[in-house]
């Protein structure tokens, strides 16, 4: 263990981003995720990248579509209001099929709400709060460690799709310290033809997200970018199965909500009470089919979140049964309590 | 081993470093630590605490409702902090600081002059050092002295690296201590 560091979820994340070969970083600044831009503006200077504070969070993601646009591997990060403001760029980014990252430390809504950690903004991730049949490739890391692995794997991805990757934390995770150990840098590659690098010696690259003549241009772009997100779909599903193999019941949450029902978990089964996690780490795409086969052998499935009821909608897609789902949330900045867990899983057994 | 542990002081006491020092110490030991400061809408001179879990298991919530040991470095974070303390739990405080004692009967008490201490060893600014220092000793599973001591190379910034020495002396005077 001695190559563990202790640092909160939200450095790591701005370490990992650099490690990633991230060099362009635009933010303005939000609790509870103030760390990330306060470690890239120390740290990005240090490797010759460019830290710069928007005037808002709608500058900043436009300007992240700006050094996208330019080939870079460029980042953002807010907390649930900032992220709101941030949609019309993320729609634009995914109209004009270029990548970038973007981080969510989600915190108590609706409106300004407050600043502790939540998990209310699952629709706004996973649906889209920007316009258009558009998807973001959604990462829902639940420790320290998974953070940072996660940000480098979203550089990638972002690049391999020409998408807009978000990690889906909490306020919890971003502002809790836990050992773990740097990635490594993936050393994968990307060519980016399409860059807006300068046209010297070529036609120039032209990058857009307005179509104007609906028959030939903007449904077949549609068309192409569903392509794209059903790629996505078939090969992208990441999620983690624990105490599985012989679970009557099982527990599906994501992030802090499954670092706490994990613990739940550990109890019950002292108990001898048969239960498991299941627990998405893509949330889009979801892993639909992989739920659907663990709750057919199941008794009952327990969803449980910081909102009041979000991820349970996917949940019941996934399981086809609504009699079988049960839910479990807290929100407005309070966690889920591992007794009132115990208590409902408990009682599913008579 | 799983501790639950809350450290809570007013802001300038370094509350949160001492927690860190802690996670830190216990990384060595190969256990599992987490640490989250609190981060209402705090201000200079207001309330600060952190919470720290040490364990033998992976963590479920580092946020810590009801400890297992608060340490209270002054009158107003025994007051929150008290009552949240689980049953059986340990209560330290800062007798420098705190006149008065606390209420309940059903949870382990120990007073220590953190502030004096600290000053007779070199430096009142490491009455955090006290506390510490004389949680070891009454809680030698969670972390060995010797940790605590070598962790503070990482713990203590650059800057402040010329206060181990004060640092050091005020741990190991605090953890032979019973007052």
């Amino acid at each position: 263990m001695s190559d563990q560091i202790l640092m909160k979820g939200n450095e790591a994340v701005g370490e990992a981003a650099i490690i990633a070969g991230c060099r362009h970083y635009f933010a303005y600044p939000i609790t509870p995720q103030n760390e990330i831009p306060a470690y890239m503006a120390k740290r990005l200077p240090e490797v010759g990248g460019t830290f710069l504070q928007a005037e808002s969070e709608l500058a900043a993601i436009n300007m992240v579509f700006g050094a996208s646009a330019a080939g870079a591997r460029a980042m953002t990060s807010s907390s649930s209001p900032g992220i709101s403001l941030k949609q019309e760029g993320i729609s634009y980014i995914a109209g004009a099929e270029l990548p970038c990252v973007i981080v969510d430390m989600m915190r108590g809504g609706p409106g300004l709400g407050n600043i502790a950690g939540s998990q209310s903004d699952y629709f706004q991730a996973t649906r889209g709060g920007g316009n258009g049949d558009y998807r973001v490739l959604v990462i829902a890391p639940a420790s320290v460690q998974e953070l940072a692995d996660m940000t480098v794997k979203a550089f990638d991805l972002a690049d391999h799709y020409s998408i807009p990757v978000m990690i889906l934390g909490d306020g919890f995770l971003g502002q809790m310290s836990e050992p773990f150990t740097l990635p490594e840098p993936s050393g994968k590659t990307f060519d980016k033809p399409w860059a807006l690098t300068g046209a010297k010696g070529r036609k120039p690259n032209i990058i857009a997200s307005m179509r104007l003549t609906p028959e030939d241009l903007l449904e077949k772009h549609n068309l192409e970018l569903q392509k794209t997100y059903q790629e996505i779909e078939a090969n992208e599903v990441m999620y983690e199965s624990y105490l599985l193999d012989d679970a009557e019941y099982v527990i599906v949450a994501y992030g802090t909500s499954a670092r706490i029902s994990r613990s739940a978990i550990g109890e019950l089964r002292k108990e001898g009470i048969k239960v498991g996690l299941f627990r998405p780490l893509t949330l889009w795409p979801y892993p639909y089919k992989e739920l659907k086969a663990v709750s057919d052998r199941a008794k009952k499935v327990l969803t449980v979140e910081m909102s009041l009821g979000q991820m349970v909608e996917d949940v019941r897609l996934a399981v086809q049964n609504d009699s079988k789902v049960d839910f479990y949330g807290r929100t407005g900045g309070m966690l889920p309590v591992s007794e009132e867990i115990i208590r409902k899983v408990r009682s599913y057994g008579g | 081993m799983h501790e639950e542990i809350v450290v809570a002081g007013f802001g300038g006491q370094g509350v949160i470093m001492a927690g860190k020092l802690l996670c830190l110490a216990a990384m060595k030991e190969g256990k599992h630590v987490s640490h989250i400061p609190s981060y209402g809408a705090e201000m200079r001179g207001g309330t600060a605490n952190c919470s720290v879990v040490i364990s033998d298991d992976p963590i479920g919530s580092p946020v810590v409702p009801h400890p297992t040991i608060v340490v209270a470095m002054n009158g107003p974070s025994m007051r929150k902090f008290e009552p949240r303390l689980k049953k059986g739990g340990l209560l330290l405080y800062n007798s420098s600081l705190i006149d008065f004692k606390p209420e309940r009967d059903d949870i382990e008490v120990i007073a220590v002059k953190a502030n004096d201490i600290a000053e007779d060893e070199g430096s009142k600014m490491a009455a955090n050092m006290a506390a510490i220092g004389r949680l070891q000793a009454a809680k030698p599973d969670l972390v060995s002295l010797d940790n605590i001591i070598d962790a503070l190379k990482i713990a203590v910034s650059k800057r402040n690296q010329k206060h181990n020495e004060v640092n050091i002396k005020v741990l190991k005077k605090a953890n032979s201590s019973t007052t």
